[in-house]
């Protein structure tokens, strides 16, 4: 039995242990916001936050999140109040088909925890999830437009 | 409509290079068919009003991240006058009703390709608006008996000839559904006074996507449904000889196994491969239990094919004469007489769709009835699909539509909904069935491969007197019904595309080549290839005699005015208009200035589907071959832009994959197998290949919406490969561009 947090709530799992983490989460849990798109760690389309970091769910056994705290897309807002990360994205329309968005609001907050006020270069070195829409403009623009949000809100 | 339009359409499709895989009908719906059957809450099919006076608006075609979940809705509302804030959006299913010689559409023609989802509802939606709206103003003017004439509408409510007389389209619909539908069209709104179309809006419930509620198919879960998952034959064409699934059966969750009989060689596909699949509880343990079967192939007839074989297929055909397919004038004797002359050859390989999100498909076959959730371009298909599999009444297959992740044409198969048809069936069980990444890459519809020959001759003045374009591809018509290999062109070489009607003696010449290679239809399907090659060759020749590209190309596309046009997109072409769009993207990048060595910029255009695009890029080469994408300028003319927000993101999307693909993207063949597999060998552009600067301009041109989805994609890639030789003096014919550019850069300095 594999005892570990999801969204400030434990919860149990008892299959396999090795299942990647993404499959707990949508199988099990059904929390379906964290999506599949190649299963090897390349699109970041099951990007969670472990223990406030960003990492890749689908190359991720459940058994090494014994314990420890995860937070999906879901999880992400608090009291319902959209973080600026997810104000940014409706403000400037970032999602297209939208699969990929979870993922890459999830690979954004990271970036802005860590770097709260990034470059262009930063962003592109951090941001490493795949759009196959192409939705990468907006994106940046988003980073930018949330970072001088957290900026202003830190402020005041 | 009846039965027959809807095959005069589908036969349509066929000749302009669509899917025949839906009977997709664009332009013919009228608002009349489909405002029967009314609820009591309900305006038709399509609009209900909530007591707090919300107007949810159906939507009934597929969202595949083009917008039209968004785009539609803003039409009914305009009409129907309300307020954009009060508007809800749902997803509607397939709706088809019996004839007496078949189906036809209760929703209105219901799928998404060839960028017609916005043009061809465009009339149809408005008249769902206004008609509603029509019937609010006669309900109020019953309740008030005064003469409707004298009543009008304000967002959402209907205003009276007295004073105070205000009331709510929530307080009217029960009357005004009970309301016959007038007889005649309702009048439609004069565009000056639009106050939703037209204005740029965001995607209808972008927070759904941003907090992660949005479904997908592949959310889709069932009580009691199982996961199945299949190993497909990775030969081309293979078979299943047999099989041993003893180990599959011992993982734990793993239920039980099923054999997936392939398609018929040379005959249509309904699925693509021949398999075993696995059924299991979970979607982990199906991975799993995939993994472990065994299973001996037959390699079926093509496991000597490879990418090499299939280029040396298409070079043999090209050194005989082909099928002539357009004959304008004398070619042959304009370019025998030319002061200059240029031949050239251009090589496009075999691209995959690889939508984000994989392919996937709940079905449930129960006795004599199917439920279906799936993402598709085509519903109606997917009704077919499952009617086939099953043999069960397709008004007894319900059709549900997800959100998509992604199209880019995929989806305009339904071969997953036809599998987990079979395997449902076969096992009794609610199942949905998922595909690997592994499986969407090695299994797909792939964009066709070719060889194009290009040969062209300029008189002393560097006029452009002879054109010739000769391909040697194999055709995405492969394998369709009832089509003789004399019309596989058709879906390969649209003949009326520039310079065709721009020069008297103009000639296409086809060579069909063969191969195990599934194809169909890509984004922008054989735009991508031609848009490429003729604005590649188009600078080549411009460059060969010291002319401008952009002066050389301005003169021959000429001022405004309307030609023949006869394929997809048409019946006219304004060359003019791609005139101005090339004219303004050159002065935004200053295409004319010098730069230094390494750095250049590169032009190009292309008309696709109806709609207007041109590209201009810079980029510079480092001494080693490494490109720097600085500054992407595009323009697009889609008619009137429906919203300009959404246009815009297409046309940045559409550049996105457009320069991937150039980049990066080609699908090869090794011993009749797919050689590429992931994102790590089919490496689709991340964000640091993503150009550094992007603009894009959106010009509205009159009061007709043409498509956007496809349009932005076909300039790109030669705009790309000018700027790289306006740099460097290497010109890219071979996509992808890949390491080519470190390969000739190293050659270069070696000299
Ligand atoms: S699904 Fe995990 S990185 Fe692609
Ligand atoms: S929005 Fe479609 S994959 Fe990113």
């Amino acid at each position: 039995m594999i005892t570990f947090k999801i969204n400030a709530q434990e919860v149990n799992f008892d299959g396999d242990p090795q299942t990647p983490a993404l499959w707990v989460i949508r199988d099990e849990l059904k929390l379906t916001g964290t999506k599949f798109g190649c299963g090897i760690g390349q699109c970041g389309a099951c990007s969670i936050h472990l223990n406030g970091q960003v990492i890749r769910s689908c190359v991720t056994p459940i058994e090494s999140v014994a314990g420890q705290s995860i937070t999906t897309i879901e999880g992400l807002a608090e009291d319902k109040q959209l973080t600026p990360v997810q104000q940014a994205w409706i403000k400037h329309d970032v999602p297209q088909c939208g699969y990929c968005q979870s993922g890459q609001i999830m690979a954004a907050t990271d970036l802005l925890h860590k770097n709260p006020n990034p470059s262009d270069a930063d962003i592109i070195q951090a941001m490493s999830n795949i759009c196959r829409c192409g939705t990468y403009v907006r994106i940046k623009k988003a980073i930018h437009d949330a970072a001088e949000m957290m900026s202003k809100g830190a402020q005041s | 409509m009846n039965s027959n339009e809807v095959k005069v359409n589908r036969r349509k499709f066929l000749i302009t290079g669509m899917t025949v895989s839906g009977g997709l009908v664009f332009g013919l719906p009228t608002w009349a068919n489909y405002q029967s059957d009314t609820a009591e809450n309900k305006l038709g099919f399509f609009i209900e009003v909530k007591p707090d006076n919300t107007v949810v608006i159906g939507s009934n075609q597929p969202e595949i991240g083009q917008g039209i979940r968004t785009v539609l809705p803003m039409m009914v509302a305009e009409e129907l006058d309300l307020n954009w804030s009060q508007v809800e959006v749902v997803q509607m299913p397939l709706g088809i009703v019996k004839t007496a010689d078949g189906f036809t559409w209760k929703y209105g023609g219901q799928g998404v390709g060839g960028s017609t989802g916005t043009s061809g509802n465009w009339n149809f939606m408005r008249e769902v608006g206004a008609s509603a709206r029509q019937q609010f103003i006669s309900a109020a003017a019953k309740v008030w008996k005064v003469d409707p004439a004298s009543c009008h509408s304000n967002e959402g409510h209907v205003i009276g000839p007295q004073k105070n007389q205000k009331a709510s389209y929530a307080s009217l619909i029960t009357v005004a559904s009970q309301i016959p539908l007038a007889t005649t069209k309702p009048k439609l709104k004069d565009p000056a006074n639009f106050k939703i179309l037209g204005k740029p809006h965001n995607a209808v419930a972008v927070e759904d996507l941003v907090t992660g509620k949005a479904k997908y198919g592949i959310d889709t879960y069932v009580d009691g449904m199982k996961i199945a998952m299949i190993k497909r034959s990775p030969y081309l064409d293979g078979t299943v000889r047999s099989y041993d699934d003893s180990e599959a059966l011992k993982i734990l969750g793993v239920v039980k196994t099923t054999a997936i009989k392939g398609p018929q060689l040379g005959k249509p596909y309904n699925i693509l491969a021949s398999g075993v699949a696995v059924i299991a509880d979970n979607t982990w343990a199906a991975m799993q239990g995939v993994a472990a079967l065994k299973i001996d192939w037959d390699k079926g007839p093509h496991h000597k094919e490879s990418t090499a074989s299939f280029k040396a297929q298409l070079n043999e055909l090209l050194q005989s004469k082909g099928q002539v397919v357009r004959d304008d004038g004398d070619f042959k004797a304009k370019f025998a007489a030319a002061d200059k002359q240029l031949t050239r050859r251009y090589d496009i390989p075999f691209v995959s769709h690889a939508p984000l999100e994989p392919q996937n498909c709940f079905a449930h076959v129960q006795g004599d009835k199917v439920r279906i959730i799936v993402p598709t371009q085509m519903p109606s298909g997917a009704s077919r699909a499952a009617a086939a599999e099953t043999d069960i009444d397709r008004l007894d297959i319900s059709i549900e539509m997800t959100r998509v992740g992604g199209g880019f044409g995929r989806r305009l198969s339904n071969d997953y909904v036809s599998e987990a048809c079979i395997i449902s069936k076969a096992t009794g069980l609610p199942i949905k069935l998922m595909w690997s990444r592994e499986d969407d890459i090695k299994h797909d519809f792939y964009r066709p491969a070719g060889i194009h020959e290009m040969n062209a001759g300029l008189n002393k003045q560097g006029e452009l007197i002879a054109w010739q374009h000769r391909l040697a591809s194999a055709s995405k018509y492969y394998r369709r019904p009832n089509l003789s290999e004399t019309e596989y062109w058709k879906a390969e070489l649209y003949t009326d595309d520039y310079p065709a009607n721009l020069i008297a003696d103009y000639q296409v010449e086809y060579h069909s080549a063969q191969s195990g290679m599934p194809r169909g239809s890509w984004r922008a399907p054989a735009h991508t290839a031609n848009g490429f090659v003729i604005q590649s060759f188009i600078d080549e020749l411009a460059h060969e005699s010291q002319q401008s590209p952009l002066d050389f190309q301005l003169k021959l596309l000429g001022d405004s005015r309307e030609i023949p046009y006869e394929n997809h997109g048409g019946p006219t072409f304004n060359p003019g208009r791609l005139a101005a769009l090339l004219q303004w993207v050159a002065t935004k990048i200053a295409f004319k200035q010098p730069r230094p060595k390494g750095r250049g910029v590169g032009i190009a255009t292309h008309f696709t589907f109806g709609g207007y695009a041109a590209h201009a890029i810079e980029v510079s080469v480092s001494p080693e071959g490494d490109l720097t994408i600085h500054r992407v300028i595009g323009a697009i003319d889609c008619g009137f832009a429906v919203n300009p927000r959404g246009v815009e993101a297409q046309m940045q999307g559409g550049t996105i994959d457009a320069l991937s693909t150039a980049l990066n993207l080609e699908i090869t063949v090794k011993d009749g197998q797919v050689v590429q597999s992931n994102f790590h060998d089919y490496p689709l552009m991340k964000q640091n290949q993503a150009p550094e600067m992007m603009e894009v301009h959106v010009v509205n041109h009159g009061n007709e919406p043409a498509g956007v989805g496809e349009i932005p994609l076909p300039p790109v890639a030669p705009a790309l490969t000018n700027a790289i030789y306006a740099a460097t003096g290497i010109r890219i014919r071979r996509l992808p561009i890949k390491d080519q550019l470190q390969v000739a850069m190293k050659s270069q300095t070696k000299a």
